[in-house]
């Protein structure tokens, strides 16, 4: 099946799902007055709205999308499992309870970088963690059981936070990070995000030929020189890296990372490889879209980017789940 | 016949979990052998076979298990015996896979690559197959797609762990004719088996394993005899050579 098509027509969707992001939002300017405001930049209000405001939330709209795509597809060539998700090895959650610390502790409040700065922190712990319970030898199952180990540790400490939380209005600031979003975000946060994301996208890209090679077991793909344990070394930091710099940016988006993956994999043959590349785009896109519809569908609600994608995503996987059933898999 | 030979195992020993699998166990491959690897279940075929490729910790020594694996993968394929084709990729695409050593760093297969697929293809009755997908095949024919990606990487060396297993009588000993025609072209071939009558006709050694030792090593009408057959396997057996080759056949479990 020639891909081709198939990523001409990504690219051309994410460009117009970019340039649409750009032109949308509470204040009413005209679309060409508003990209004309966004290139020329005359230093009046509409270069500050397109510059500060909305720029940021379609890029960063891009990177956390490309990233959640790019993560799912890496992890569930590397599991050969359509079922498995990021947050399955417990990145997410690490990533999460990182940051509800920085809340919870006025770390966040006192000092603007505060919170990406803990979630990756958190990621990153969570990444080790896994690694040293995984083992150098340790097999896809095991690594599961990691990260199943690792989530549920997470989310009970983070309930704990919220639990004996003295401030509600920290507990408050808490429930509505977790739930994601992309509104009112600045070019900081791009520029805090965009160097652990790049690193993590290259080190995911380079992992194309080993995913493939793993179809046919972890068996066979060492005897064609590929060295598993350098693959899950470099899978594990790499999903790291853009998993905990996006949840660090914004916050907990579910459902992208496993549902991208499956709508594509047709389209490239079922080919791992070449399903990461698509699968960032997918992902991309489909963030774009999701924050387009949070501002058009209820624009006076703050709808949350995460609660729309998980509406949208859980019953997605549940139809997975029963056809992955019927399929005897 | 060179002089080196494609593989090289000496005083090779696994120990899993406490448990001596393997023992002291040397031989070496040179060019043009079809070497069948026989033994009762759990006699350690598996074993040697990963521990010569260097896929298992083993003491000893595996000329194989000593390249670094890039190097490795043009030497020898690999067939496991688990049928593993986690995603439904068509017929052409899964034996591409055995392409891979070949391909630099994102390098997209070369016309010499889609030849040696071609060239697989054919040479297994898979033609018809290639655009199916492959998750959907049934078991035989998914052995069939497997080898034929073993046989895709095109290196002097293929072992295949019970690749006969599941097959039609037609495809088992055209398979076999295929490792032939690979031990003729100056390549070999070490497949483990089950069916001594196949492994008797067309193996040209036969090394037998018996709790992780080899307890004969040598061409098929020298291995197969009445001691043997019943020290190893507790059966006994009609072998002859008739003028339609050597027929082998087991008879009755011994007691």
């Amino acid at each position: 099946m020639r891909a081709g098509p198939l990523f001409t027509g990504l690219i051309l969707t994410l460009l117009a799902l970019f340039t649409a992001s750009l032109l949308i939002g509470p204040a009413q300017i005209g679309p060409l007055e508003s990209l004309r405001a966004l290139l020329a930049g005359d230093g009046g209000p509409l270069t500050l709205v397109m510059r500060e405001i909305r720029l940021p939330r379609a890029v960063l709209a891009v990177m956390v999308g490309g990233s959640l795509g790019l993560a799912g597809a890496a992890m569930q060539g590397y599991l050969r499992n359509p079922l498995a998700d990021p947050g399955l090895i417990g990145v997410s959650g690490s990533a999460a309870l990182g940051a509800v610390l920085a809340i919870q502790t006025g770390f966040a409040a006192g000092f603007a970088l505060g919170l990406p700065l803990a979630a990756l922190a958190g990621a990153l712990a969570g990444v080790f963690v896994v690694l040293a319970l995984a083992g150098p030898r340790g097999t896809s199952l095991t690594l599961i059981l990691a990260g199943i180990a690792i989530s549920s540790l997470t989310a009970a400490l983070i309930s704990l936070v919220l639990n004996l939380s003295p401030n509600p209005f920290a507990a408050n600031e808490i429930v509505f990070w977790m739930m994601g979003s992309l509104a009112d975000r600045s070019m900081t946060h791009v520029w805090i995000a965009l160097p652990f994301i790049a690193l993590g996208a290259v080190l995911l890209a380079s992992l194309a030929r080993g995913l493939d090679a793993l179809t046919l077991g972890e068996d066979a793909a060492s005897a064609m020189g590929i060295r598993l344990p350098r693959l899950r070394l470099v899978l594990v930091i790499g999903t790291a890296c853009v998993i905990g710099a996006s949840t660090a940016v914004a916050g907990s988006i579910g459902f992208v990372g496993l549902v991208v993956p499956h709508i594509l994999r047709r389209w490239v043959g079922a080919r791992p490889g070449r399903l990461l590349g698509a699968s960032a785009l997918g992902g991309a896109a489909m963030v774009l879209a999701a924050d387009i519809a949070v501002r058009v569908v209820v624009p006076s609600k703050d709808l949350k980017l995460g609660v729309l994608t998980a509406l949208v995503g859980a019953p997605l996987f549940l139809h997975m789940i029963y056809r992955t059933r019927r399929e005897g898999l | 016949m060179s002089n080196e030979p494609l593989l090289s195992v000496s005083g090779l020993s696994v120990t899993l979990r406490g448990r001596p699998v393997l023992s002291d166990v040397s031989f070496d491959v040179g060019p043009h052998e079809v070497i069948g690897l026989i033994g009762a279940n759990g006699a350690g075929k598996t074993t040697l076979m990963r521990a010569c490729l260097g896929l298992i910790d083993h003491r000893g020594h595996s000329s194989l298990a000593d390249l670094p694996p890039q190097q490795r993968s043009k030497m020898a394929a690999w067939m496991p015996q688990a049928r593993e084709i986690a995603w439904p990729v068509t017929v052409e695409t899964l034996v591409m896979l055995g392409r891979i050593p070949h391909l630099d760093a994102r390098q997209r297969p070369s016309q010499a690559d889609c030849d040696a697929v071609d060239q697989v293809l054919k040479a297994m009755g898979l033609e018809e197959f290639r655009q199916r997908t492959a998750t959907r095949l049934s078991g035989g024919e998914q052995a069939r797609a497997l080898l034929a990606r073993a046989m895709a990487q095109d290196t002097p060396l293929l072992m295949a762990d019970e690749p006969i297993a599941g097959l039609d009588p037609a495809h088992q000993i055209s398979t076999m004719q295929s490792f032939a025609r690979l031990a003729q072209a100056g390549r070999s071939v070490i497949v483990s088996l089950h069916d001594l009558g196949l492994a008797a006709r067309h193996c040209t050694r036969l090394i037998v394993l018996d709790k992780g030792r080899i307890t004969a090593d040598g061409a098929p009408g020298d291995v197969l005899t009445p001691d043997l057959i019943r020290d190893t396997f507790g059966i006994t057996a009609w072998y002859e050579n008739t003028d339609q080759g050597p027929v082998f056949q087991p008879l009755e479990v011994l007691e």
